[in-house]
């Protein structure tokens, strides 16, 4: 059975990736309103919910997983990825290498 | 250049969007519509919000439009888990709509439109096509520590697997990779036609980014999370990141599409696969 971590870290974890998606009004947005429903109805209580409460904890991960890679994914994307074309010095400098320069080098001669 | 050419698709089928005379120019409308997922568009709303409609589908606002699909359909999904995943989604983008983050409601697209009008049986030997080539059963013969890297963390998924739906999958270092047998296949083909429609849409999704029936099965039976079964899935360049070092504009990169892809395809399977109900305690006298 896959590890996983509390639902309330998970929970936490969500609000703060709603929080970072929709700033300081996240609490009004209906995401917020029903996370927190849903962690609250699935509680262990004397009245029992009948969802298996591995279930909802595995869900609730995999919403987490979606919305943390999707923002990294996005940042890199917006970091490497989103500034069209870029120069052949550039290039050759993701690589570590550098481009000759000196007069005379390979690809100076006419 | 890629880009430049989706911008002039868009172009053209913003030309040619006005023509309804013949079918096959709306079949050709259809296509751009679908092609231009990478093309960007400026953000046209303001508030997103979810209505329940006929036959308790779920719908999403978009100010006061309701979504469509690119097909032209209506924008519905069975339950308000989804439809508020989906509005969240929307309601994300900022100043222009990045289709390629919205994992959420390309599924969701699919499955409406149905692009490549499959059906379930289709469908069903798309994803089954995988287990002949499943990841987790390809092993390497060296060099030796790969050997047995693959030994310790596919193999427990596997016997998990075989134990589970009871079936032999077995793995093989040949080229040709392990003959699985008939039995399997046909395990798997009547489990898997105990899926909705939508839930195929989800799972074929998965099976196809992880390239593995075992481990995307293994997923949706809650038995691997999602960062698990992506790190399987790409155990042989974890491998090879901890020999040569790891480049976060290639390696970092793809590993997060992956994660937010299957997670999408992943959740998707569940909120369109289960029922939840609410059970009362029984009076006690």
């Amino acid at each position: 059975m896959a590890a996983l971590s509390s639902p309330l870290r998970t929970c936490r974890g969500i609000l703060k990736e709603l929080r970072a998606l929709q700033g300081p009004t996240y609490k009004r947005s209906l995401a917020y309103n029903y996370v927190m429903e849903q962690f609250r109805k699935n509680k262990v209580t004397g009245e029992r919910y009948c969802r298996a409460q591995h279930e909802a904890s595995h869900d609730s991960h995999t919403y987490l997983c979606l919305l943390a890679s999707t923002r990294t994914h996005m940042a890199l994307h917006n970091l490497y990825h989103a500034k069209g074309e870029i120069s052949i010095e550039q290039s050759a400098g993701l690589v570590g290498l550098r481009l000759p320069t000196q007069p005379g080098g390979k690809g100076w001669e006419k | 250049m890629l880009r430049s050419l989706v911008r002039l698709q868009s172009h053209v089928g913003s030309i040619l969007s006005p023509s309804h005379m013949c079918p096959r120019s709306q079949q050709f409308r259809f296509a751009l519509n679908y092609s231009s997922a990478t093309a960007e568009r400026r953000r046209f709303y303001q508030d997103v919000s979810i209505s329940q409609g006929e036959g308790g589908l779920y719908e999403i606002n978009l100010d006061r439009r309701k979504l469509k699909t690119p097909g032209g359909k209506l924008f519905t999904v069975p339950n308000e888990a989804l439809a508020i995943a989906i509005a969240t989604e929307w309601d994300a983008q900022r100043d222009t709509l990045k289709f390629y983050t919205m994992h959420l409601s390309t599924l969701c697209n699919t499955a409406l439109d149905n692009p490549t009008q499959r059906n379930k049986d289709q469908m069903i030997s798309a994803a089954l096509k995988f287990l002949d080539t499943d990841t987790v059963c390809y092993r390497v013969d060296e060099p030796h520590s790969l050997v047995e890297l693959q030994k310790n963390e596919w193999d427990p998924v596997l016997h998990w697997m075989e134990n589970r739906y009871n079936v032999t999958i077995g793995s093989s270092s040949s080229i040709l990779g392990p003959e699985i047998p008939k039995a399997t296949k046909d395990t798997f083909r009547q489990h898997l036609n105990s899926y909705t429609f939508w839930s195929l849409t989800g799972l074929e999704y998965v099976i196809t980014q992880l390239k593995s029936v075992v481990l995307s099965m293994g997923m949706i039976d809650r038995h691997l999370t999602v960062e698990q079964a992506v790190l399987l899935s790409r155990l042989e360049e974890e491998y090879q990141i901890q020999h040569w070092g790891s480049v976060e504009w290639a390696h970092d990169y793809d590993m997060f599409e992956l994660r937010a892809r299957t997670a999408a395809g992943a959740l998707f399977v569940h909120l369109t696969s289960e029922s939840s109900t609410v059970k009362r305690k029984l009076m006690q006298d």
